[in-house]
């Protein structure tokens, strides 16, 4: 026999039993269909991750506030303060900018418009160079306005929409908690990075957050203390030594040593590593999902073409009898598991892209369909479909002429 | 005759199914030869051997011992898959249970031999070509594209009959082939059947009918597993006949 003649007679048994057929194709369209879309899930997270590292820019070092000492009930000692960001910028050598932030969150108002726990976030002048944030009407505050500690406000893109819907802001008064200030700016949009959502912010002089939002008793002898600063190096300097020279200058500056330190210093390098390597645990897990999903399918192959052997032994018989050697047999049997899994991995393929394509449209989380990942889930089906149908094949092919006619 | 080429030479067949306490002796010893062109009976009780007689000659199964020469050829030592080969060339069966595929055609269950035949050069449109002569020969070329539950008992007999001579095969075996048909239909079948054997075909025929036994040439009278005795009867051969 013939290969093409094995795959019409294949074909031909396929149409004769849509039913079953179609029944077990499931395991392998459900299998092929998985892989598909769960790569397709984690490419996208991938995709997503890789946006925001360039948007994050790379060459950033973090120092937060961390509160090891002080239990609770107790008032929190420790932690970064305002003049450490002047400190690290004058002596650690190759920090091209500084950052402070230190937030809050508080109540805002305009109008008869209130909203709750808005984040209130206090920074300074190198905020939109150092975290990427590009203004849209109006302006950033000036190092004056730190000084002077003005009541200025810049809007989140939609914070800016939630308070003033069409409306220009700039120029217009809003309460912040207690205090009244002039919004002089609003930010294009953004996006989500990571966890924050800089559209939904409002930005002040951090001098003015110290005074209004976190005052503290000990500012007076110790120096208003932030939650984070961020530090953009040059890009051609050593990030190790850096990053040594900022925990040694911090160390001796709140009298810790490095074991009870008050702070940690972090890079954009590090939190990208683990965000990948969280990817890349999501990314095996679901790998294997649809792996186990395949052979799955496989074992439903083989099930009903062993079922399929079964009822089909007189026909055996038939085709033995008129000069089918057992290899024709098997031939015959395994080109119809693998046509099986092909159509199978075909129909998965049409519905993990369109799966995909719908995931991608209704959820927050992005896909992207990639062509390996087709290949690769198609190829596989043909495997499973080759590999689970080889024995039920084989099976067909052992009968005994006699007995298989006798079969009733 | 003694000159006419031998189709069928059997020595000392025997046939032993299972083994040890439980084993049967089928067949104890067979020696028989049929000559190219013969029509052969072969009747006996039932258990007496002749399916499983059949069978080996069929090149369904093999010997337990003895030595087994189709056309010339030693077969009684080949494996499945040259046994598969010899059927494929050298023998058309005839079953009771006619054994057509369910849900195939007529014409596609005639074409099913020439699907293994290695020997085969014909296209696929010349096999339909030697499949529809084959259905006119059987006087079926009206019904080619039925399948055979739209077809008589009878018809379903020819079908597989046109089935056995695709492959231009040198013997015939039928085991019963009217066994499951009425007087009528099975009156026709024999009618075919000695129309092939006019035209040159040698058949080996398992009958329970006395009566369709004395219109083959000779009668093979099995009992437990060996011949009893050979009778002649009043049919000539095909050239004789026309002599
Ligand atoms: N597959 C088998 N296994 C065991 N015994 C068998 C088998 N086939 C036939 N026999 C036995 O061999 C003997 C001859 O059977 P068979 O050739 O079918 O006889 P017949 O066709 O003349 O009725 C019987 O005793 C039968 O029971
Ligand atoms: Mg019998």
């Amino acid at each position: 026999m013939k290969p093409l003649e094995a795959l019409s007679i294949a074909w031909e048994a396929i149409l004769k039993n849509k039913v079953r057929s179609f029944l077990t194709m499931l395991g392998i369209i459900i299998g092929v269909s998985a892989v598909i879309i769960m790569v397709a899930i984690s490419a996208g997270t991938e995709a997503t991750i890789q946006e925001q590292i360039t948007s994050l820019g790379s060459n950033l070092v973090f120092v937060q506030s961390s509160f090891s000492r002080g239990g609770p009930g107790q008032q929190q000692q420790g932690g970064l303060v305002y003049d450490d960001a002047a400190a690290i910028e004058t002596g650690v050598d190759g920090v091209t900018a500084v950052v402070v932030e230190q937030n809050s969150s508080e109540n805002v108002k305009y109008g008869d418009v209130t909203l709750e726990s808005v984040e209130v976030l206090g920074t300074t002048t190198g905020f939109p160079s150092v975290r990427d944030m590009e203004i849209g009407e109006g302006r950033y505050f000036t190092e004056k306005e730190i000084e002077r500690k003005s009541k200025v406000a810049i809007l989140g893109y939609t914070m800016a929409q939630e308070l003033f819907g069409e409306r220009n802001p700039v120029g217009q008064y809003i309460t912040v908690g207690n205090t009244k200030l002039a919004v002089i700016g609003v930010f294009k949009e953004k996006g989500l990075v990571g966890n924050t959502d800089f559209d939904s912010r409002i930005y002040l002089p951090i001098s003015v957050v110290f005074q209004k939002f976190t005052p503290s008793m000990f500012a007076r002898f110790m120096g208003d203390r932030v939650r984070m600063i961020y530090i953009e190096v040059d890009p051609k300097a050593n990030l190790d030594n850096i990053i040594t020279q900022i925990e040694l200058l911090l160390v001796k500056r709140h009298e810790v040593t490095l074991e009870t330190a008050d702070f940690s210093v972090t890079t954009q390098q590090d939190i990208i590593s683990t965000r990948e390597s969280t990817t890349a645990a999501f990314r095996s897990l679901l790998a294997w999902v649809a792996g186990v999903s395949l052979i799955v399918g496989g074992i439903g192959i083989m099930n009903i073409m062993l079922v399929s052997v079964t009822e089909r032994t007189r026909e055996i018989g038939i085709r033995q009898s008129v000069g089918a050697t057992p290899e024709d047999i098997r031939l015959q049997f395994l080109t119809e598991a693998l046509l099986l899994s092909i159509v199978g991995g075909l129909i998965g393929i049409i519905v993990g892209v369109a799966g995909a394509y719908i995931f991608g449209a209704l959820s927050d989380m992005r896909t992207v369909i990639s062509v390996s990942s087709i290949l690769l889930a198609f190829g596989s089906s043909a495997v499973v479909g080759a590999f689970f149908g080889y024995y039920p094949a084989n099976q067909a092919s052992q009968l005994d002429p006699i007995e298989a006619l006798r079969y009733e | 005759m003694n000159e006419a080429h031998k189709i069928i030479k059997t020595v000392d067949i025997a046939k032993v199914y299972g083994m040890g306490d439980i084993s049967v002796a089928a067949l104890r010893g067979i020696n028989i030869e049929i000559a190219e062109g013969e029509f052969v009976a072969i009747m006996g009780p039932s258990g007496s051997g002749k399916s499983t007689l059949m069978h080996i000659l069929g090149c369904l199964s093999r010997p337990s011992s003895g030595q087994y020469f189709l056309d010339g050829e030693d077969v009684s030592g080949l494996n499945k898959t040259q046994l598969a080969a010899v059927r494929n060339k050298k023998i058309g069966f005839i079953f009771q249970a006619y054994n057509l595929l369910a849900r195939t055609t007529a014409l596609q269950n005639v074409t099913l031999p020439l699907l293994y035949n290695r020997t085969n050069n014909k296209n696929k449109e010349e096999g339909f070509e030697k499949a529809r002569a084959m259905l006119e020969l059987v006087g079926l070329s009206e019904r080619i594209h039925h399948q055979p539950h739209e077809l008589s008992g009878g018809q379903q007999q020819r079908v597989a009959i046109a089935r056995a001579l695709v492959n231009d095969p040198v013997m015939v075996i039928a085991d019963e082939p009217t066994g499951n048909l009425d007087t009528h239909s099975g009156g026709e079948i024999m009618n075919l059947l000695h129309k092939l054997h006019e035209q040159g075909t040698t058949i080996v025929m398992v009958t329970h009918d006395p009566k369709t036994a004395v219109h083959t040439q000779r009668t093979i009278n099995l009992i437990d597993g060996l011949v009893d005795n050979i009778t002649h009867n009043g049919k000539h051969k095909a050239a004789e006949i026309s002599a």
